[in-house]
C-alpha cells in the first residue's frame, strides 16, 4: 500500500520561505480585522440607527458578504473590477476581499453586541448626568466590546483561514507559497501536510493569545 | 411498600445522606422537611434510582432499586415523580406531555394514550387546556400539568419533590389543592416540602432531615407539637 | 473599452446552460456532504457530549484539527493523500469525503451543544416517567435540543454550501469553476460573476432569513 516515497527533504529546505509565508498570512488576516472592525462598527451603527439609502447600502453589504462564498468574493475584487479597468494586484484583491467579508460579518456581531446591552444601562448613567458620548464611551461601549470579544476573535481565525484563498488568486501568501513550492518540486502532499501544520499552529496561538488577553481585560 | 435501610450517599467525598432507615407502607403519605441541603431531595432521586446510592438498600415492592439486573424503567412506572421544576416537554401541547409516555414506555395505542391523557387533565383540573403548549400555561398549570403526567403512567407511588418551591405565591394553592386530592383518594406520596401547612394538615407522618440524618419521624401532631429534637425545634421556630 | 456593447457579445444561451448544470454540481455535492456529515457529526456530538475518556483524548483533537485548517488545504492534502494509500478518488470523491468531514466537524460542536441545551432537570423527567435512555434520546432529547440549534445547523449547511466552491480547485467543475472558465473565455467577468452570485445568494439568503425567523419565534 505504502509504495509512495515520502521527501522531506526540499520541504524543510524551503521552510523559512514557508515560515515567512506564514507571517505574511498573519499580516494580510490582521490587516483585514482592522479594516473590517471599523467598517463593520459603521456598518452596525448605520443599521441601528438610520434609515433610507444608507440603510440599505449597509445591508446589502451585509447581506452579500454573508451570503455569498468568499472565494466569489475575491474574484469579483479581481476579475469584476477587471471589466471596469481597475486591476489590484493579488494582495489588494486578497486584502479587499477579506475585509469586505470581515467587515459584513463583524457588523452582525457588533449589531447584536449593541442590542444585547439593555436600555436601562444608558438611561441610568444618563439619570447620573453623563453626556451621551460619556455614557456610550464609558459605560455602552466596554460592554459591547465583552459580548464580541470572542465572535471577534473566532473571526480572526476565519481571517486566516480564508487568507489561503490567496493561492487562487495568485498571492503567495502561506498557501500560495506551498502551492509555488509544491508545483515545482511535484512533492505536493508533503508541502501542503507542512503547511497545514503551520496553520493548526497559527491559529492555536491566536486562540491562546486571545485567551490570556482575555483574563487580562476582563477580571469582572 | 418503600423500605429503605442503610441508604448512605456520597456526592463525591461529600456525604449526603448518612444512614437511612425508612419504611412507607402503602397508602401512607409522608411529608419529608428540613434545611436545604439536608438530603430531602436526594433522598427521593435515591428511591426511584435517578441518584446511585453507596450504601444500603432501597426496595420497592419487594424489588431492589440499586441492584444489577433491576429493569429500572419498569419499576420507574410503579413511582411517579414531580419535580421542583415542572419540566414540561415545550414541544409537545398538553395532552401530548401526558400521552407520551403511556404510548412509548407502556406500549398504548394512540386512542388509549389519549384517553389516559384526557382523564388525567381532567383529574388536575386541565380539562381545558388539552391542544395548549406549556409555554402558554402559568406555573401552577403546568405543575399540575406535570402531576398528570406522572399520574398517567398508573403508578403506586408518587414521590414530590418541593413542588411548589418555585412557583409564584399567588399559584401554591392550586397545586397543593390538587395534592391535597390525591392523598384524599389514598395515593401513597412522599412529599418533600416546605409547606408546613400541607405537612401538617394532610400527612400521616412527617420525617424531619438535617444534615443527611434522619432526626425524627412521627405524626405531625408530635413533631409540631411537642419534638424531641432540639434541631427539630429550631428548623420550625424559623420557619414559622 | 465599451462596456455596455460588450455585455452580452461573448455571452450565449449554451453558456447559461453550461452554468445552470455548473450550479447543480454545487447543489448536489453540497446535499450530499451536508447529510452524511450531519448524521456523522450529530453522532461524534454526541460521544463528546458523554464525554468518555478516550473521545475527548482523540475525537476531540482530531475535528479541532478540521476547524483549524483552511478547507483548501485539506483538499488538496487529501486529494494527494489517497492514491499513496491506494485510494482512486475523482476530484468529486475527495471533494465529497473532505467536505463530508468538514460538516460533521461543525455539526459535532452544534450538536453537543443542542444536548446540553435539553438540561439535566428535564431529562431526569423523561426517565423518572420510565423512558429509557434512548427514549429520552428520541423523544426528548432531540425535539428540543435539535430545535434549540437549528438555527446554527442552518449557518453550517449554508456555510458548507458556499465553501463547496472551493472544491474547484482539484479541477471540479462546480459553479465558480464554471464561471472561471466562462470568463477566460467571453471576457464578460462581470455579467457572469453577478450570474454566480445571484444564484448563492438566492439560496442562502431566504433559508438564512427563515432560521433567523424560526429562532426569534422559538426564544418567546
Amino acid at each position: 500500500m505504502f509504495d509512495y516515497n515520502f521527501h522531506w527533504r526540499p520541504v524543510l529546505k524551503s521552510l523559512p520561505d514557508l515560515l515567512e509565508a506564514g507571517l505574511l498570512t498573519l499580516q494580510v488576516a490582521a490587516l483585514s480585522m482592522i479594516i473590517g472592525i471599523v467598517i463593520g462598527l459603521a456598518l452596525a451603527l448605520i443599521r441601528l440607527k438610520l434609515k433610507g439609502p444608507l440603510y440599505w447600502l449597509a445591508t446589502g453589504w451585509v447581506e452579500l458578504a454573508r451570503n455569498t462564498p468568499a472565494l466569489f468574493q475575491l474574484f469579483f475584487f479581481g476579475f469584476g473590477l477587471g471589466a471596469f479597468g481597475v486591476h489590484l494586484s493579488p494582495f489588494l484583491i486578497v486584502l479587499a476581499g477579506l475585509s469586505f467579508n470581515c467587515a459584513g460579518y463583524l457588523a452582525e456581531n457588533f449589531r447584536g453586541g449593541f442590542q444585547a446591552v439593555p436600555d436601562t444601562q444608558l438611561r441610568a448613567a444618563r439619570s447620573l448626568g453623563m453626556t451621551s458620548w460619556q455614557a456610550y464611551t464609558r459605560i455602552i461601549i466596554p460592554q459591547v466590546f465583552k459580548i464580541v470579544y470572542h465572535p471577534v476573535t473566532n473571526q480572526m481565525v476565519w481571517a486566516v483561514l480564508m487568507s489561503s484563498l490567496g493561492m487562487l488568486v495568485g498571492f503567495r501568501e502561506l498557501s500560495g507559497e506551498t502551492q509555488f513550492f509544491a508545483s515545482r518540486t511535484f512533492r505536493i502532499f508533503e508541502y501542503f501536510a507542512v503547511t497545514a501544520i503551520i496553520y493548526y499552529v497559527i491559529v492555536k496561538i491566536i486562540l491562546v493569545a486571545s485567551r490570556l488577553l482575555a483574563m487580562r481585560l476582563f477580571r469582572y | 411498600m418503600i423500605e429503605i435501610s442503610g441508604l448512605e450517599k456520597y456526592f463525591g467525598a461529600l456525604q449526603v445522606l448518612k444512614g437511612i432507615d425508612l419504611n412507607v407502607q402503602k397508602g401512607e403519605v409522608l411529608s419529608v422537611i428540613g434545611a436545604s441541603g439536608s438530603g430531602k431531595s436526594t433522598l427521593l432521586y435515591c428511591i426511584n434510582g435517578l441518584e446511585p446510592i453507596q450504601k444500603g438498600s432501597v426496595v420497592v415492592d419487594g424489588t431492589d432499586v440499586h441492584a444489577k439486573g433491576t429493569d429500572i424503567n419498569k419499576l420507574r412506572q410503579k413511582l411517579g415523580m414531580v419535580f421542583q421544576q415542572w419540566n414540561s416537554f415545550p414541544h409537545l401541547t398538553a395532552l401530548e406531555n401526558v400521552a407520551l409516555a403511556p404510548r412509548i414506555v407502556k406500549g398504548k395505542s394512540k386512542a388509549e394514550a389519549k384517553e389516559i391523557a384526557e382523564k388525567q387533565l381532567k383529574h388536575v383540573g386541565l380539562e381545558d387546556k388539552l391542544n395548549v403548549f406549556p409555554n402558554a400555561l402559568s406555573g401552577g398549570q403546568q405543575q399540575r400539568l406535570a402531576i398528570a403526567r406522572a399520574l398517567a403512567m398508573e403508578p403506586t407511588y408518587m414521590l414530590f419533590d418541593e413542588a411548589t418551591s418555585a412557583l409564584d405565591p399567588e399559584l401554591v394553592g392550586e397545586v397543593l389543592d390538587t395534592m391535597r386530592l390525591l392523598a384524599e383518594e389514598g395515593m401513597t406520596m412522599i412529599c418533600v416540602t416546605h409547606e408546613m401547612g400541607f405537612a401538617r394538615d394532610v400527612s400521616d407522618r412527617v420525617a424531619f432531615f438535617h444534615k443527611g440524618v434522619m432526626e425524627e419521624i412521627g405524626p405531625p401532631a408530635q413533631i409540631f407539637g411537642q419534638a424531641e429534637s432540639e434541631n427539630t425545634r429550631k428548623f420550625l421556630a424559623n420557619v414559622r | 473599452m465599451n462596456q455596455t456593447i460588450s455585455f452580452f457579445s461573448g455571452f450565449n444561451v449554451n453558456d447559461f446552460w453550461f452554468l445552470g448544470e455548473a450550479a447543480l454540481r454545487t447543489l448536489w455535492i453540497s446535499a450530499l456532504s451536508v447529510t452524511i456529515g450531519t448524521v456523522l457529526g450529530g453522532f461524534f456530538g454526541w460521544m463528546l457530549y458523554e464525554g468518555r475518556l478516550w473521545a475527548t483524548l482523540t475525537l476531540a483533537p482530531v475535528l479541532d484539527i478540521f476547524r483549524s485548517v483552511p478547507l483548501i488545504i485539506q483538499l488538496v492534502l487529501f486529494y494527494n493523500f489517497a492514491p499513496i494509500v491506494g485510494l482512486d478518488l475523482d476530484p468529486f470523491g475527495s471533494g465529497t469525503v473532505i467536505l463530508t468531514i468538514y460538516t460533521a466537524a461543525l455539526v459535532a460542536n452544534v450538536a453537543r451543544g443542542g444536548i446540553e441545551a435539553v438540561g439535566k432537570p428535564m431529562r431526569r423527567a423523561a426517565r423518572s416517567l420510565g423512558m429509557s435512555y434512548w427514549q429520552d434520546m428520541r423523544y426528548v432529547v432531540l425535539p428540543i435540543g435539535g430545535r434549540a440549534v437549528f438555527p446554527a445547523w442552518v449557518g453550517v449547511a449554508l456555510g458548507v454550501m458556499k465553501d463547496s466552491a472551493l472544491v474547484s480547485v482539484l479541477g471540479y467543475v462546480e459553479l465558480l469553476k464554471a464561471s472561471q472558465i466562462l470568463i477566460t473565455r467571453t471576457q464578460e467577468p462581470f455579467l457572469i460573476l453577478s450570474i454566480a452570485g445571484a444564484f448563492y445568494f438566492a439560496l442562502s439568503f431566504p433559508i438564512s432569513r427563515y432560521a433567523a425567523q424560526l429562532e426569534k419565534r422559538w426564544a418567546q
